[in-house]
């Protein structure tokens, strides 16, 4: 699985360099400089920025599902993401002076303040109704989202919130994406806590009887997730579904043991934004169908497969 | 004691109508009058519309707090329109006049409605808690479908679908106003002669069957008067996500009885001073620029959640 999955996400790397509007060879690369720029400008910080978002989204996904333990959450459509985009208006309204990494903190603390309110509805639902969770979740996302939408009525800034609402690559430039390597070291680094993801999964009696610092490692978790969302939104933007989709498959296919998952987890995801950003570039040549209207599309239907599909126990 | 809250209501919203027909106009009464008439007529259909297809939507699931805008039912009308677009092309559309594509999308929206409904009480088996989720999820979906076609739709085309896929009271179209008047009174007639069957309805299949009403009749009959009337207020002024939900629970609480003779005009009410009211406000009092809609979906969206977490939704 581990080799079909990293082949088959450099063989559409590959691909990806060389899809767009303007035609390239691989000999251009190295006797023509003007290709050379478009790779070193355009082409490869995109390729990058798409495996970075997708990697760390499905990451995230996967924690937030072992923090509330239910299977149907995803950060950026269970207020984090929402909450990311109201931090960064609020920053852009009342603060727009401050340096490029004070207003990422705030846009992260506001995630961070809504998956907290987040957690602690989830904390009050009754365990018996677990389809409650990711229901409140969605609603709890989208009357954040229409606050967002409201306050940028009246502010005259819906221009804005629909960067940060679509998730779209076209953008990604040199010198545009760099903040998306924070991202890829945050998601990389809570892998060394995956252990304790897992077990947290377990509920939080289990967590205490085996010797962990339940409250800790939820704290951490949280951080995590609201600073990768938090960059995400800010960079590319929402994308639905990467973080509730890949985990799913993948704990179907190989199990809830995160050490060995995660990384399958992050190359799935990585695999279907990449494939979703080259088909957005490829199906309206030469314009471009933005990744969140196709992953929308993918992913809400993978999801009703997931609600309806029976599980399949024990082998 | 209901038809004196029912009077109270009326009177309210007479009131409402009169503050926003009256208030702030200067010049020529000429021209006022018939430019907010307009719009006045507009969002007192889709209150009325709005309303009574919620209302009938939740008699026959029999919860309070499913409505065919969270199920995706104009997120369904818009997609249909999208697909046509994309299929038929905007200068077929425009030829074929607005009133025949908006008869033709209705026609679709029945079918679609239907099968969507169908799909999720037969896969459900009457699981509230999935049956939501997959409804939010269908919508979610339709959305994305939407987004996706548009994307894939020439520019000049587009603006014929962007035109529905964004509520708004703003402007709307007389001749389209006329027709929608006259298709939302016949659905509306034929709710109010269906109410006292509603009425049974609302007791479920079971209680339906014994007391000698075919449930399955009485469904199909009702998910009929819904498409039509969702379709109409998406027509007119696009997707109201929240709209629905928030004033059948005020008017559940405003007049607590389960007979549709008082529910119906209660809501309608309700959802009519609710919008015109609502608008009146932000527009003439508070001066603010952000629509209507945006308000509702807060609100909307706090009372589902509230709705939710206290788990009366039987």
């Amino acid at each position: 699985m581990w080799i079909v999955l990293l082949a088959a996400l450099s063989g559409l790397s590959v691909l990806s360099l060389f899809v767009g509007v303007i035609d390239v060879s691989l000999i251009d690369i190295w006797q023509d400089p003007e290709t050379f720029h478009l790779f070193a400008i355009s082409r490869g910080p995109r390729t990058v920025a798409v495996v970075i978002t997708g990697g760390a989204l499905a990451i995230c996904g996967g924690i937030l599902q072992m923090l509330v333990r239910n299977r149907f959450v995803e950060p950026m459509t269970a207020g984090t993401g929402q909450g990311a985009a109201l931090g960064i208006l609020l920053v852009t309204l009342y603060a727009p002076a401050l340096p490029i990494l004070f207003k990422m903190v705030l846009a992260s603390v506001a995630a961070l303040v809504s998956s907290i309110g987040f957690l602690a509805i989830v904390h009050r639902l009754p365990p018996t109704q677990p389809l409650l969770v990711p229901l409140v979740g969605l609603i709890y996302g989208g009357i954040i989202g229409a606050g967002v939408v409201f306050i940028a009525y009246q502010a005259d800034l819906l221009q804005y919130i629909d960067i940060w609402m679509n998730g779209e690559f076209s953008g990604v430039l040199q010198g545009r994406y760099e903040l998306l390597w924070i991202v890829a070291a945050v998601a990389g680094l809570s892998y060394l806590a995956a252990d304790q993801f897992a077990i947290v999964g377990m509920g939080r009696t289990a967590s205490i009887n085996l010797g962990l610092n339940y409250t800790q490692v939820v704290v951490l978790g949280l951080l995590v997730i609201s600073v990768v969302t938090a960059l995400t939104v800010v960079t590319v933007g929402m994308i639905p579904f990467v973080g509730l989709v890949v985990p799913n498959i993948i704990a179907r296919l190989a199990g809830d043991n995160l050490r060995m998952t995660l990384p399958l987890t992050a190359m799935t995801g990585a695999l279907l934004v990449l494939a979703s950003d080259i088909a957005g570039r490829v199906l309206r040549f030469p314009y471009e169908i933005p990744v969140g209207s196709v992953f929308g599309v993918l992913g809400a239907v993978v999801f009703l497969w997931l609600l309806y599909a029976p599980r399949r126990h024990a082998q | 004691m209901h038809n004196r809250r029912l009077w109270f209501l009326l009177l309210a919203l007479i009131a409402c109508t009169l503050g926003y027909l009256a208030l702030g106009a200067r010049g020529n009464w000429a021209f006022v009058l018939p430019f907010r008439g307009n719009k006045l007529a507009a969002l007192l259909l889709v209150a009325v519309a709005v309303s009574t297809a919620t209302v009938l939507f939740q008699t026959i699931t029999q919860n309070r707090i499913l409505t065919p805008a969270i199920m995706g039912f104009d997120a369904l009308y818009v997609l249909i329109l999208t697909v046509m677009i994309y299929v038929a092309g905007a200068q077929v559309f425009v030829q074929v006049s607005q009133i025949g594509a908006f008869a033709l999308n209705t026609v679709l929206m029945m079918g679609g409605a239907l099968a969507l409904f169908g799909t999720l009480m037969l896969r459900t088996g009457g699981d509230l808690m999935r049956m939501l989720l997959t409804g939010i999820i269908f919508g979610a979906l339709f959305r994305a479908g939407t987004g996706f076609l548009q994307r894939m739709i020439d520019p000049n085309e587009y603006s014929v679908v962007q035109v529905a896929s964004y509520a708004r009271f703003a402007r709307v179209d007389a001749a389209l106003l006329a027709v929608a008047g006259g298709v939302t009174c016949i659905a509306l007639i034929a709710a109010w002669r269906m109410r006292h069957r509603l009425d049974i309805l609302a007791l479920g299949p079971d209680a339906a069957t014994n007391l000698g009403e075919d449930p399955r009749r009485g469904m199909f009959q009702a998910l009929v008067i819904i498409a039509v009337l969702v379709s109409v207020s998406t027509a007119l002024v696009g997707p109201l996500a929240f709209l629905g939900l928030l004033v059948v629970s005020l008017a559940h609480l405003l007049t607590p009885t389960a007979s549709h003779q008082v529910l119906l005009p209660s809501a309608a009410l309700v959802s009519g001073i609710t919008l015109v009211g609502g608008q009146f406000l932000l527009e003439r009092v508070l001066h603010l620029t952000t629509p209507l809609v945006v308000v509702i979906d807060v609100v909307g969206g706090v009372v589902f959640l509230i709705l939710l977490l206290r788990g009366r939704h039987r």
